[in-house]
């Protein structure tokens, strides 16, 4: 089974990051973009037995910081 | 006095603070490798160094702050011990939990490596007592995740507990109101960016970094 974690930066939280990636898209030429934000996607393989609590302990515990970040998780069947 | 420096794979000030701490406290440190579950017995101070533990993988002292000797450090604070983390040291501090707040990517997005001004915010720390309140120094930056970050309340108060102990003078890194260094709220604790070990003989162009340790072993008896 597959789980896809998606860490992202608070509102709030300066990412200036992004702030560059929308500067490099305006030097592009590309318009209408009003705000970029930089985030994270961590993909995990997971045994059957991991519950969504374990999940969201992870999540908790090492890959968001909530003092900065929130996360989301999706979880999928595996093939 | 027994000191340790922590060890982390990517540590590369590591030795810098050994040497500061030999100096000063007239004894060599015990280098703790990051896989050890236990400190040596009777060390009154840890360092944590500078560097890019991990290689400042998921983020910078993430991984760190989660080995195994980062428990028995966290139990030493608790029971009173001296702890500095210094530059990634302060990362992993604030990954753990030992000190508030978070260093996100600096608000220029470059790598800042130049010697900045400060002011000392407290000098009633056990780690700013030879400083006095409002004194401006100098000491070395080299960071990318320095910008100092807390929510407002937090920010609120540890200026009210008198526990900022150190502000960049002038905008270095985008730091949430000057913050260069603050400890926890027992005091036995220091995170700061800058490097006092790369300031401890004038041949290093200031010795401002040196009062920090004096007054430290001093204060530790």
């Amino acid at each position: 089974m597959k789980a896809r974690v998606f860490v992202t930066l608070k509102g709030g939280v300066l990412d200036p990051q992004g702030k560059a990636i929308h500067h490099a898209l305006d030097s592009l030429g590309f318009s209408g973009v009003s705000d970029v934000r930089q985030g994270k996607l961590i993909e995990l393989e997971l045994d059957d037995a991991v519950s969504d609590a374990d999940l969201d302990a992870m999540c908790r515990k090492l890959l968001a910081n909530t003092v900065i970040e929130n996360y989301r998780i999706e979880r999928e069947a595996g093939p | 006095m027994k000191t340790a420096v922590i060890v982390f794979p990517g540590s590369n000030c590591d030795r810098d603070l050994a040497v500061a701490l030999r100096e000063v406290a007239g004894e060599a440190p015990a280098m703790v490798w990051h896989r050890e579950s236990e400190l040596p017995e009777g060390v009154g101070l840890i360092g944590l160094p500078g560097g890019f533990s991990y290689g400042d993988y998921l983020r910078s002292g993430a991984i760190g702050a989660r080995s195994p000797i980062m428990r028995a450090v966290a139990e030493a604070a608790e029971r009173g011990v001296a702890v500095l983390g210094v530059c990634n040291g302060f990362q992993i501090l604030t990954e753990t939990g030992l000190l508030p707040g978070a260093l996100l990517r600096n608000a220029g997005t470059d790598f800042v490596c130049r010697d900045v001004d400060l002011t000392v915010a407290s000098s009633q720390t056990i780690f700013t007592s030879r400083f006095d309140a409002g004194e401006p120094i100098t000491l070395s930056v080299a960071h990318h995740d320095g910008n100092y970050f807390a929510d407002d309340e937090t920010l609120d108060r540890l200026e009210g507990e008198g526990r900022v102990a150190f502000r960049y003078e002038g905008n270095v890194n985008g730091s949430a109101r000057g913050i260069a260094g603050i400890v926890n709220e027992s005091g036995n604790v220091l995170g700061l960016m800058p490097h006092p070990e790369r300031m401890i003989e004038p041949a290093h162009g200031g010795t401002d970094g040196r009062r920090l340790f004096e007054g430290l072993v001093e204060a530790l008896g």
